[in-house]
């Protein structure tokens, strides 16, 4: 019977995306066409008018891109090691990736997420989820680079993260897989009420950013698999999805999808901090990494940390409630107002809208339905505010404009759907190519939306750019929503797999972005900071090379000495003091990548020579008028050699 | 009177003059800024920038204050005829000492400005020619003499890739306004004078 019922959805789905196409093709045609490549194109020298920054999904990385022209500007380094700027290969960057497991390459980036001050995206920092390796990542949104690590433990598929609050409070980093807490030992089996999930609470220091995991509540074992925050008047209060409420743990896309409702869970966290704040909680011995970089001394370190604060929900009255929500929902988003939490059940047709304010009478006159684990359950029926009858199938994540209106993907029926809150009509549905996942909105996820564009982030592709073999990038479309109806205006490769992007108004940003660092201001222990204090030092069988770098030579580029066997490090110092003048290094049979040094900056690369020989290392960025002549050579030796270590720069 | 000379305490705050260096790669152009008592950069780092650019040409680096006197002394003049200016003004307003005093100092700021000039002009063309012999680029003009690089005293000129402009600064603008005021101090003054001596006469034919 289920599998009819899906068969028949498809056919529905199917027609949907037909019918959908036809009218693509039609509005395609004539002057509407014309109009959307003037809305599209960003003259040579112009600049867009929103940043979008998109996650990479298994790429592990962040991009930055231009709307509406769809330019990419830059792929920002957080999860994954990354050969351009020799993050996660150069010394000072390798702590960033240390976890609890040891030095880990990559990781799947899920949710970007911007800093929030009253509700109003800020543009300080840009916070991102780990989803394999449970992590979240912060991001200056100042010189766009990776500042802070911090590992999630008894956490597994970091998924209902990472989002943030309204006063960038807490950023919030839910389970998606429950396990055992604390890992041990036992029969898979043994799943149903053994298993935890555990829901993060990261506070962020407000001056400086600073992530510190501040408490875990440890939830029944569902799988939490998205969440938002309240804003406005559910201020304080954080929504989570979740699905397999069955506590299946073998072939769960069947055993997940048993029934008919699963809930989002209403976590009332200001309760909790007020219960944490008066000592409550249990402290739990744990492992975890916690990873910072320092922009003066251009260096991460990485602390490992052994204890965890634990809340048990049931402990804390009145501070967690499970919200019936049909059929498995994924986003669970709320709107600017703060009033609608939407459930978007993942395989039905139908959008539930909860009521925040009918939440909180229900929870006041004790309107429950059972509950789960010692968790009340609210009546579905006191709780909802509407349903969105949407004609298409599997919706999964909504946005505002702030306009009173709302925005939902369709994954199956591969659509984005407009429809209008307190109506909870539908007004306008366009496709998407294809099978959308998440969309966004600048600022959607906020008190303050900023509705003139979506951006609908796509799995599949297809045909939509010229074919390059099996793998292709995802594609992603942005839509005019400026006027009653959507209009498709562009089209365009992502990178990775973007799950989700965040979006904001150039000017919050382009003013603040920084140009060089400050020569004066580097901290690196290696650092030089004039020519003349270049040298090279031995300790043992480490060598370290103190050099510095201005257009066009290495200080010093003549090195002999080196032997076989030797660990040797170039501490390499950027001179220039002018913006887009970075400096690369790179050493022949070098067993890591190379590393791109901006103005002012110090990195360091590691070089084991094996081989005796002359060898020659060069600048890997084209710099100057005489790149190709930044270069130099470094003589190594067999290990029983006696020659004394030299260096020079211009010498005969 | 007064006023005029103090419009030149303008000089040791603001710059005099004003160098630009614009090119494709340069939107943001690089520029020094000349104050009396040295040569600083319009952006933190644009002498260190100007001067990284210059030694592929062979171009020395731009002077700092204890390299030329001029810097130290410039102040000094500067300083001893503000003194001057004040002093002739204070004592015109007394009657003590007759307006063409506004015009001498005018004259002699005149000629001190024009030395001024005439060697700041030597400084750029000795910086724009004299070249070390083995810098990386050396570039001939058609003709095949050696390509120079002295910066316009006055106006814009193209450099290679650069425009380079050379316009007085806020500075300058004072000073020139200060100087014009003592001009017109002394028109005042002179035409005061000839109403004074006209007075009379009018009375005797009344």
């Amino acid at each position: 019977m289920k599998k009819i019922k899906y068969l028949f959805g498809s056919l529905v789905a199917l027609a949907v995306m037909l019918a959908g196409c036809n009218q693509g093709t039609n509005s395609g045609n004539g002057a509407l066409s014309s109009s959307a490549a003037e809305k599209v194109y960003v003259a040579p020298g112009e600049q867009d008018e929103f940043y979008a920054f998109l996650s990479g999904g298994y790429s592990g990385n962040l991009t930055v891109y231009g709307l509406p022209s769809g330019r990419m500007f830059k792929e920002i380094p957080v999860f994954s090691q990354f050969p351009t700027s020799g993050y996660g290969y150069s010394e000072e960057t390798k702590p960033m990736l240390n976890t609890s497991h040891g030095f880990i390459p990559w990781d799947d980036l899920h949710h970007p997420d911007i800093s929030q001050t009253n509700g109003e995206l800020d543009g300080r920092w840009i916070f991102v989820n780990g989803n394999n390796t449970p992590r979240i990542a912060r991001v200056s949104l100042k010189t766009f680079e990776t500042e802070e690590i911090i590992e999630i433990p008894n956490s597994a598929g970091n998924h209902s993260s990472a989002f943030i609050t309204e006063n960038t409070e807490y950023v919030i980093a839910g389970t998606r897989f429950s396990v055992p807490v604390p890992q041990r030992d036992m029969s898979i089996k043994e799943y149903k009420g053994n298993f935890k999930g555990a829901l993060s609470f990261i506070s962020v220091d407000p001056e400086n950013g600073r992530m510190d995991l501040k408490f875990q509540v440890m939830m029944p074992g569902f799988n939490y698999d998205l969440s938002h925050p309240g804003r406005g008047e559910s201020h304080g209060w954080h929504f989570f999805s979740t699905y397999n409420t069955e506590e299946a743990n073998s072939l769960m896309e069947v055993n997940s999808s048993q029934n008919d409702k699963d809930f989002i869970a209403a976590i009332n966290w200001k309760k909790i901090e007020e219960y944490v704040n008066n000592g409550g909680g249990t402290k739990m011995a744990t492992n975890y990494a916690h990873n910072v970089y320092d922009e003066h001394t251009h260096t991460g370190t990485s602390t490992m940390k052994n204890e965890v604060l634990t809340v048990d929900p049931t402990k804390v009255p009145d501070a967690v409630f499970f919200l019936p929500t049909p059929k498995s929902p994924h986003g669970c988003d709320v709107d600017p107002s703060g009033e609608y939490i939407i459930g978007a059940g993942k395989l039905s047709a139908d959008l539930t809208i909860h009521s925040f304010t009918k939440m909180l009478d229900a929870i006041a006159n004790k309107k429950f339905d059972g509950e789960a684990y010692g968790i009340p359950i609210l009546q579905y029926e006191d709780v909802m505010a509407g349903v969105v009858k949407s004609g298409g199938l599997g919706p999964l994540h909504t946005e505002f404009d702030g306009k009173g209106n709302a925005y939902t993907t369709f994954f199956i029926s591969s659509e984005v759907v407009k429809w209008e809150l307190g109506t909870w009509e539908v007004i306008d549905r366009k496709p998407t190519y294809y099978s959308v996942g998440h969309l966004m909105i600048p600022g959607g996820n906020s008190r303050k939306p900023f509705g003139k564009y979506v951006v609908a982030m796509n799995k599949i592709t297809k045909d939509r750019y010229l074919p390059t073999g099996p793998e292709m990038e995802h594609s992603a479309q942005i839509y005019d929503i400026s006027g009653d109806k959507m209009q498709l205006i562009y089209d365009f490769p992502t990178h990775g797999e973007p799950h989700y992007a965040a979006g904001c108004p150039a000017e919050l940003l382009a003013s603040n972005s920084q140009k060089i660092y400050r020569l004066d201001e580097n901290k690196h222990p290696y650092a030089v900071t004039n020519p003349s204090e270049a040298r090279v030092e031995r300790d043992g069988n480490v060598v370290h090379i103190y050099m510095s770098t201005i257009r066009s030579h290495f200080t010093p580029d003549n090195i002999e000495g080196i032997k076989v066997g030797d660990k040797v490090y170039f501490h390499i110092t950027n001179h220039e003091q002018d913006f887009d003048v970075p400096h690369g290094f790179s050493m022949i049979g070098q067993n890591t990548s190379e590393i791109l040094i901006m103005p002012g900056q110090t990195k360091t690369s590691l070089w084991e020579p094996k081989k005796v020989g002359v060898w020659p290392f060069y600048c890997t960025d084209f710099c100057s008028a005489l790149h190709q002549e930044m270069q130099g050579y470094v003589r190594v030796s067999p290990a029983s050699s006696n020659i004394e270590l030299s260096w020079s720069l211009g010498e005969d | 009177m007064i006023a005029g000379p103090l419009m030149l305490l303008g000089l040791y705050v603001f710059p005099l003059w004003t160098i630009m260096l614009g090119a494709p790669q340069y939107p943001d152009p690089l520029g020094m800024n000349i104050h009396i008592n040295g040569i600083r950069g319009v952006n933190e780092f644009d002498i260190q920038n100007i001067d990284g650019l210059n030694h592929y040409i062979g171009m020395k680096t731009l002077p700092k204050p204890e390299e030329m006197w001029e810097f130290s002394t410039f102040p000094i003049v500067i300083g001893i005829m503000i003194g001057l200016g004040v002093l002739i003004g204070v004592l015109g307003y007394l009657k003590k000492v007759n307006y063409k005093w506004f015009l001498g100092w005018f004259i002699v700021m005149s000629i001190l400005g024009v030395l001024g000039m005439y060697d700041f002009n030597a400084w750029m063309v000795d910086y724009g020619t004299n070249l070390d012999p083995n810098a990386i680029m050396k570039l001939a003009n058609p003709d095949g003499t050696p390509m120079t690089y002295k910066p316009p005293l006055f106006g814009h000129t193209k450099m290679l890739n650069f425009d380079v402009t050379s316009l007085p600064s806020t500075g300058g603008w004072m000073m020139f306004t200060g100087m014009m005021l003592t001009v017109v101090a002394y028109v005042i003054g002179w035409k005061n004078h000839k109403a004074v001596a006209r007075k009379p006469r009018e009375v005797q034919t009344s």
